[in-house]
């Protein structure tokens, strides 16, 4: 069975979901083979392997000193050596540009937030805001594909992990655009907003830069939080936290919307949530088209008794 | 500074937008197009460099004839001149042979920056910024939330999971940008008049030097197999806040075993 590369999204060593994810959506089209950038492989590989990987190619730190260029140039090596079946990886905006790099190299085709994938390498996806579902397929040489997290239940499945170091010298132009810091901002003990299975996101309806009241019954939950458009354009919750058409994309198993209407451009980021709760006082709101479960009031009295509840009943 | 701002119009997202039946491409008749949002950003930033390091910002756009209204419109911001790559053959092109295409154009202009939105609203590939920075052979900094030039080398802060990268490079560069870098200006009466004069060069794929065979819907890398309407969720539960608002989510999250 021909190989089929998956990019690991790891932090120190601790492999992320989404890459298990993908580790399961590999086994459908060939033999996975995991390819980790930087150092923590050793405490990784284990994950890795239990989720089917085979090999796991091990790349230098240095490759994470430059934008993008040089992880596109590393799968681009390794899928051409093994013949690759297929290269995945998660549709992280960062991914996605490694992802368009790589298929250029390989002078492929590149599918992106696939929400599936079956084992002939036809891919799903949502678009124009979750109104259209699409199957697509690459139709020249190995396809890249990007696979949105929480797309693909992970499923274990025992293999070698066999490692194998990569050697590679970087190309002049993959050394264009170097990283010359790395600021980390508050991030706190909440899941990622992108990986979480649980997100909960306030929206205008919060009225102030108090977002305690999200906050809160996101941690009652174990949740990431989100932010609309509005409440970020406000200034009461940064930057990285929106989601929508023009922030993150989410998919997670529960999405809970507070004081959140459900424009077009909210929806397009979350609109692929397996199960939608909202809370708005606005009984018109376009949000409760969505809602599997939606209460008509005021958030600052619904969120506080359902964290209390919950609380309770844990 | 020689700066181009590349410009999609894409459908108005406050409208219903469509494939076409027969090929499965963007359905442009179904739709007002407009410049795509982030775009907008990207006109802006090329025209705040402007302002500040001197030099010329021109347009890049590809797309049909309907194109020229947002070229127009990226004009009417302050913008110098347009360059519109039009032609049939270029019909359902891919991200990837899109980029390929642009890079030719690229490639008759002299430029020193290239500026992009970091997504476009309809196909939402995220992958443009990229494709076009290894097609050129140009250093890519993409995600920027904040562009520093000074002589030949640039500095952006680039949006990660975990805050921002500080990334260096020298010029020519591509960088693609994000929604929050800046507040687009509106046009002036006095820039729409301006507007309507400024030069916009119309240019085949012959033109631009195009591969014929690397462009179009034939020879796409890639092939929309289906499309269909999403299926409708399900109708939800929908109740009043009496008081117990909070209590019956808990039930319906404990249901789904979410609590």
């Amino acid at each position: 069975m021909a190989e089929v590369l998956v990019l690991v999204d790891h932090v120190d060593g601790e492999v992320k979901k989404v890459t298990t994810e993908l580790l399961t959506a590999a086994r459908r089209l060939g033999e996975p083979a995991a390819v980790w950038i930087g150092e923590g492989a050793d405490t990784g590989s284990a994950k890795l392997a239990e989720y089917g990987a085979e090999k796991v190619y091990v790349a230098p730190a240095e490759f994470n000193d430059y934008v993008v260029a040089p992880a596109a140039e590393l799968l681009a090596k390794l899928a051409g050596d093994a013949s690759a079946a297929a290269v995945l990886v998660s549709a992280t905006p960062e991914n996605k540009e490694v992802a368009g790099r790589t298929a250029v190299k390989l002078g492929s085709g590149v599918l992106t937030d696939a929400v599936d994938v079956s084992a002939e390498g036809v891919t799903e996806h949502s678009i124009f805001g979750g109104g259209t579902i699409t199957h697509a397929k690459v139709t020249s040489g190995v396809p890249v594909i990007a696979v949105r997290p929480n797309s693909v239940p992970a499923e274990e499945s025992p293999a070698a992990g066999a490692r194998e170091e990569v050697s590679l010298e970087l190309s002049d132009a993959a050394k264009g655009a170097k990283v010359t810091d790395r600021v980390v901002q508050e991030k706190g003990a909440r899941p990622e907003l992108t990986e979480a299975a649980i997100v909960v996101s306030g929206g205008r309806g919060v009225g102030s830069d108090d977002f305690s009241v999200v906050e809160s019954l996101a941690d009652s939950l174990g949740a990431a939080v989100g932010a609309s458009r509005a409440a970020v354009d406000s200034g009461w919750y940064p930057n990285q936290f929106q989601v929508g058409q023009t922030g993150k994309t989410v998919s997670p198993n529960l999405y809970v919307a507070l004081g959140i209407s459900g424009a077009i451009q909210h929806r397009a980021g979350m609109q692929t949530s397996k199960n939608i709760v909202a809370v708005n006082k606005d009984p018109e709101a376009p949000i409760f088209e969505l809602a599997d479960f939606g209460v008509i009031g005021d958030l600052h009295k619904v969120a506080p008794q359902l964290t209390e509840e919950i609380s309770k009943r844990k | 500074m020689n700066i181009v701002v590349l410009v999609k119009q894409v459908p108005d997202t406050a409208t219903e937008r469509k494939l076409t039946s027969d090929d499965k491409t963007l359905d442009r008749a179904a739709s007002d197009g407009v410049i795509n949002e982030l775009d907008e950003y990207a006109i802006e930033e090329g025209l705040l460099l402007k302002e500040k390091h001197g030099g010329e910002v021109t347009i890049l756009t590809m797309g049909p004839e309907q194109a020229t209204d947002s070229i127009r419109k990226a004009l009417s911001m302050g913008a110098d001149k347009a360059v519109h790559v039009s032609d049939e053959a270029l019909h359902g092109s891919d991200a990837l042979q899109s980029a390929y295409a642009l890079s030719r154009a690229l490639g008759r202009i002299e430029f020193d920056l290239v500026v992009l939105g970091s997504e476009s609203t309809d196909a939402r590939t995220g992958v443009m910024g990229a494709a076009l920075a290894e097609y050129l052979g140009v250093p890519q900094l993409t995600l920027a939330d904040k562009v520093d030039v000074d002589g030949q080398a640039i500095k952006v802060q680039r949006l990660t999971d975990y805050g921002y990268d500080v990334v260096e490079a020298e010029l020519p560069a591509v960088v693609s940008v994000v929604e929050k870098i800046n507040e687009p200006r509106y046009p002036s009466f006095k820039l729409i008049m301006q507007a309507k004069k400024k030069p916009v060069e119309k240019l085949t794929i012959a033109d631009a030097e195009i591969d014929a065979a690397r462009v179009g819907l034939a020879n796409a890398t890639t092939e929309t197999v289906d499309v269909a309407p999403a299926p409708p969720r399900a109708a939800g539960t929908i109740v009043k806040d009496e008081g117990e608002g909070g209590v019956k989510i808990a039930e319906f999250l404990a249901e789904k075993k979410f609590v």
